[in-house]
């Protein structure tokens, strides 16, 4: 690695600092990024809440600026960007939520004559991978999805079941998911879910099997520089992994492959995919952005954020082979001390 | 308007109750006002002191001072 | 010289979210309507006041205009009386070119009075009475035919006259929206729709001119009018075909949404709502390779209301009083209520103080002047410090409250155009108790 001093200073946004038992990525982000060898980072936080973990994590993260929530808009959220621009001078912003990213990728221009760069999918990208596209979406690029239909209420819970079996997988709008087994256990799911994110649910045909995430990195030209796969070892009751270990597959490999060069992907993503037992690999949901342990790239070798880090900047990338197969993680948690004049800061301010 | 003791003001406006870790941000003329109270003024003097510095009706003032004492109130700021 | 005054606040700080002003930034204020100053308005016509700007009226409609007119041969739009059939609105928008589609026997008689002759007035609408349709056949409009009774009805009609009756047949179709509105109009996928078509043809009392569809309203999926649009080509394709009829014209309705965001929305409308160039590629996509022959393409009917006046019209009011509820939430009473602003029912509309404020906010729930429970604007809102008599503005008002505005509690007030001159006119007076009275009689024994 090149002495600190003599490697460019640049200035890095990234969101998700809510490092929770639910996590967003962005502090697996920031670490993987201080590990470049390119720059000499100054890292910016941008939270949307005055307790997310990472904006007292000082060491990882400088400073950080709240942004208002997505709801908000584009207007606001520009007219915040400019505000932390004219402060940082940030060259490369990273975007690390779902709900965020339409709003980035709509500001994509606007950002770009601030200075800011990013590395995003296209609306139509994030689109057609959106849960309620995701069978069609399966079906236009041949890759195994599950079966899968919309549910406007719960009269058509009894022909989704004929079509899809049971067991069946109940999934909210945004977010949640859960497997009935009984057309009562059905009719209950489907009055809290849509009472939670509305309609329409979506009935999914349950898969059972093996789960394995897939993060990844595509070029925007149909290549995944960047391919690690990993096996789920623990999960927290919402489903999150808690511990995880690379793998070798070719076909977990191949599947990013073909999902990069067929969607032409630009940018991080997840693929959550479940190997059934006849060894089938089904796409259960595709994630457009990098995963929460996304640091486990970087720790193999393959530095996934480092590298989109460059690809914003319109710097060369390497296709990227070869990683630690059997590296794994293990999360945990950890009690940052703070005090509450910074708490004040951040909440009043929108600054720390 | 009786603060409680250890209620701690800050220059920029902050309030903290150590007795229920809660934090308060007051607008700058709330924040004179507890810096006044806290100095010990009663709330004639404060009050005469805003009508002469800012440009208020009497009754407006009153209004928004019985407002701000619900405020503090509603917050178990006060004694 | 004394400083400004804004009233002492303290708020609560907890881990949620920054308001959506951000921590430094205020609403901006609006201090004038197409150039003219807000408390000047205020001044003259008081408050509350309907404020409609000529410019944006003709603006939206020339957007309109350009966005099907330059991908479609043959494009009509017919203005949406219902959305505001305030006259001078009405004919600003006939001066433009629109004819008028109209839903009751009150409209139609509107239209006439507004100058619009009756062979380019759409009569559409569930409830057309027997007199409505003598009416009709009267002045030579197009009747849109929305169920079966309503067809013998008017063969029942037609029988002793002339000249027959024109009609279109508003049909309802399956274009993925949900729910499918088939409440109006005859259902096309199980052939109700065909059933209709072929029998007008085979009475040879009436003239088939058109077909209608209106597939929902604040559709947000362009798709969904290529969909309708594909069905309903392919339906006048068959009558051509197997009735030996020519379908004038395809009237794809309206129901394009305003950038007013829903309640419940999750991002603004301003970033979702899909342009107006999106739907019109859509729909004459559609139309353009639905196998017409050259030279045969039918007219394009468009009824659009919402997309041509809600951007046009303003709703100045004014702050009555501030209070604090019992939980310590603050609430402000403005003096126009869910009784003018009918369409807060369902958006959050926006709404911009009139005058410079701090960067303070407090989240507050607004209140109408009515002494009913239901008379809420808006549940939180992030306001700057206002007082009492402090004028704001609510944007994007310009359809459906000037025709659905409740006469209860509170009279209706004045409304005025701004004209592309920035003169302003009154177009309707505020009404008085002794209008409001006119029309009742006291028996007298009351007396």
């Amino acid at each position: 690695m090149p002495p600190a001093a003599s490697r460019p200073r640049l200035t890095v946004a990234v969101t998700g600092l809510n490092a929770t038992d639910s996590p967003g990525p962005g502090v697996a982000v920031i670490r993987a990024l201080r590990e470049t060898t390119d720059f000499e980072l100054r890292v910016i936080g941008l939270s949307y809440e005055a307790l997310e973990p990472g904006i007292y994590l000082r060491d990882m993260v400088d400073k950080t600026y709240q942004l208002p929530y997505p709801t908000a808009g584009t207007a606001a959220l520009l007219e915040r960007l400019r505000y932390v621009q004219e402060q940082e001078n940030v060259a490369v912003l990273i975007p690390n939520f779902d709900a965020e990213l339409y709003n980035f990728i709509k500001l994509e221009p606007q950002l770009r004559a601030l200075g800011i760069h990013t590395f995003l999918p296209t609306l139509e990208q994030l689109e057609a991978r959106d849960k309620l596209n995701l069978a069609a979406f399966g079906a236009a690029h041949g890759l195994s999805v599950p079966t899968s239909r919309p549910l406007y209420s719960a009269a058509e819970l009894p022909t989704a079941a004929e079509t899809l079996g049971w067991p069946l997988v109940l999934k909210g709008r945004y977010y949640d998911a859960t497997v009935v087994y009984t057309p009562v256990q059905a009719g209950q799911a489907f009055q809290r879910l849509s009472g939670l994110w509305g309609v329409p649910l979506i009935a999914q045909q349950f898969v059972a099997g093996q789960e394995i995430n897939i993060a990844g990195l595509g070029d925007g030209h149909g290549r995944a520089l960047s391919v690690v796969p990993m096996r789920k070892l623990t999960i927290t009751d919402k489903g999150k992994a808690w511990a995880g270990i690379t793998l070798e597959d070719e076909a977990l490999l191949a599947l990013a492959r073909r999902f990069a060069e067929v969607t032409k992907w630009r940018g991080g993503f997840e693929l959550e995919i479940m190997r059934t037992a006849a060894d089938e690999l089904v796409i259960m949901e595709i994630n457009p952005r990098f995963p929460a342990w996304v640091y486990l790239t970087a720790a193999a070798g393959q530095n996934q954020p480092a590298a989109l880090l460059r690809l914003a900047l319109g710097l060369p990338v390497p296709m990227m082979e070869g990683y630690a197969v059997g590296k794994m993680f293990v999360r945990y948690a950890w009690d940052l001390i703070t005090d509450h004049t910074e708490f004040q800061q951040v909440a009043a301010l929108g600054e720390l | 308007m009786k603060l409680k003791k250890n209620i701690a003001t800050s220059e920029a406006g902050f309030i903290f109750n150590p007795a229920t870790g809660d934090s308060f941000a007051a607008n700058p003329l709330a924040a004179d006002i507890l810096a006044r109270a806290k100095a010990g003024l009663d709330a004639a003097a404060i009050k005469a002191d805003i009508l002469e510095r800012y440009d208020v009706a009497p009754g407006q003032l009153e209004k928004d001072w019985d407002d701000l004492l619900a405020q503090l109130r509603e917050f178990n700021l006060l004694d | 010289m004394k400083q400004p005054y804004e009233r002492p606040t303290i708020r609560k700080l907890n881990a949620g979210a920054l308001n959506k002003f951000g921590p430094r930034a205020g609403a901006r204020p609006v201090t004038a309507l197409d150039g003219v100053r807000v408390d000047e308005l205020v001044a003259q016509f008081g408050s509350p006041l309907f404020v409609l700007s000529e410019r944006q009226l003709r603006r939206s409609y020339q957007a309109a205009m350009r966005a099907f007119g330059t991908r479609y041969p043959q494009v009509q739009l017919a203005w949406s009386y219902k959305t505001n059939y305030l006259n001078a609105v009405c004919r600003t928008f006939h001066q433009e070119g629109a004819w008028a589609e109209v839903v009751s026997g009150m409209e139609l008689e509107k239209a006439l009075l507004n100058g619009v002759p009756g062979p380019h007035i759409l009569f559409n609408g569930p409830g057309k009475r027997r007199a409505d349709l003598l009416r009709a056949c009267e002045v030579d409009a197009v009747i849109h035919l929305d169920h079966a009774d309503e067809l013998h009805l008017l063969l029942d009609v037609a029988a002793g006259r002339a000249r027959c009756p024109r009609v279109a047949l508003r049909v309802n179709l399956d274009a993925g929206i949900v729910p499918q509105w088939d409440r109006f109009g005859f259902n096309l996928e199980n052939g109700e729709a065909w059933q209709a078509l072929a029998r007008i043809v085979a009475s040879g009392r009436l003239e088939l001119v058109g077909l209608h569809c209106h597939i929902g309203t604040y559709i947000l999926q362009p798709a969904a009018y290529a969909t309708a649009a594909a069905k309903l080509a392919a339906l006048a394709l068959r009558c051509q075909r197997e009735l030996n009829t020519t379908i004038h014209y395809l009237d794809l309705g309206g129901g394009f949404p305003s950038t007013n965001t829903l309640k419940g929305a999750y991002l603004p409308a301003l970033d979702t709502v899909p342009s107006l160039d999106e739907y019109a590629e859509a729909i004459t996509g559609a139309l353009l390779t639905a196998g017409f022959r050259a030279g045969e393409l039918p007219l394009l009917v468009l009824e659009a209301g919402r997309a041509l006046v809600d951007d046009a019209g303003s709703l100045i009011g004014t702050v009555l009083a501030n209070k604090r509820l019992a939980d310590g939430r603050r609430a402000t009473i403005l003096d126009f209520g869910v009784n003018l602003l009918f369409t807060s029912f369902w958006y959050d509309h926006h709404l911009s103080p009139t005058r410079e404020f701090s960067n303070q906010t407090e989240p507050t729930v607004l209140y109408g002047p009515l002494c009913m429970n239901i008379d809420m604007l808006r549940e939180s809102i992030a306001l700057p410090l206002l007082a009492p008599g402090d004028q704001v503005v609510v944007h994007k008002v310009g359809a459906y409250n000037m025709s659905q505005w409740q006469q209860f509690i509170n009279l209706r007030p004045n409304v005025v155009l701004i004209d592309q001159a920035s003169q302003v006119h009154l177009i309707r007076a505020a009404e008085t108790l002794e209008y409001l009275q006119q029309l009742e009689q006291v028996p007298i024994h009351l007396m």
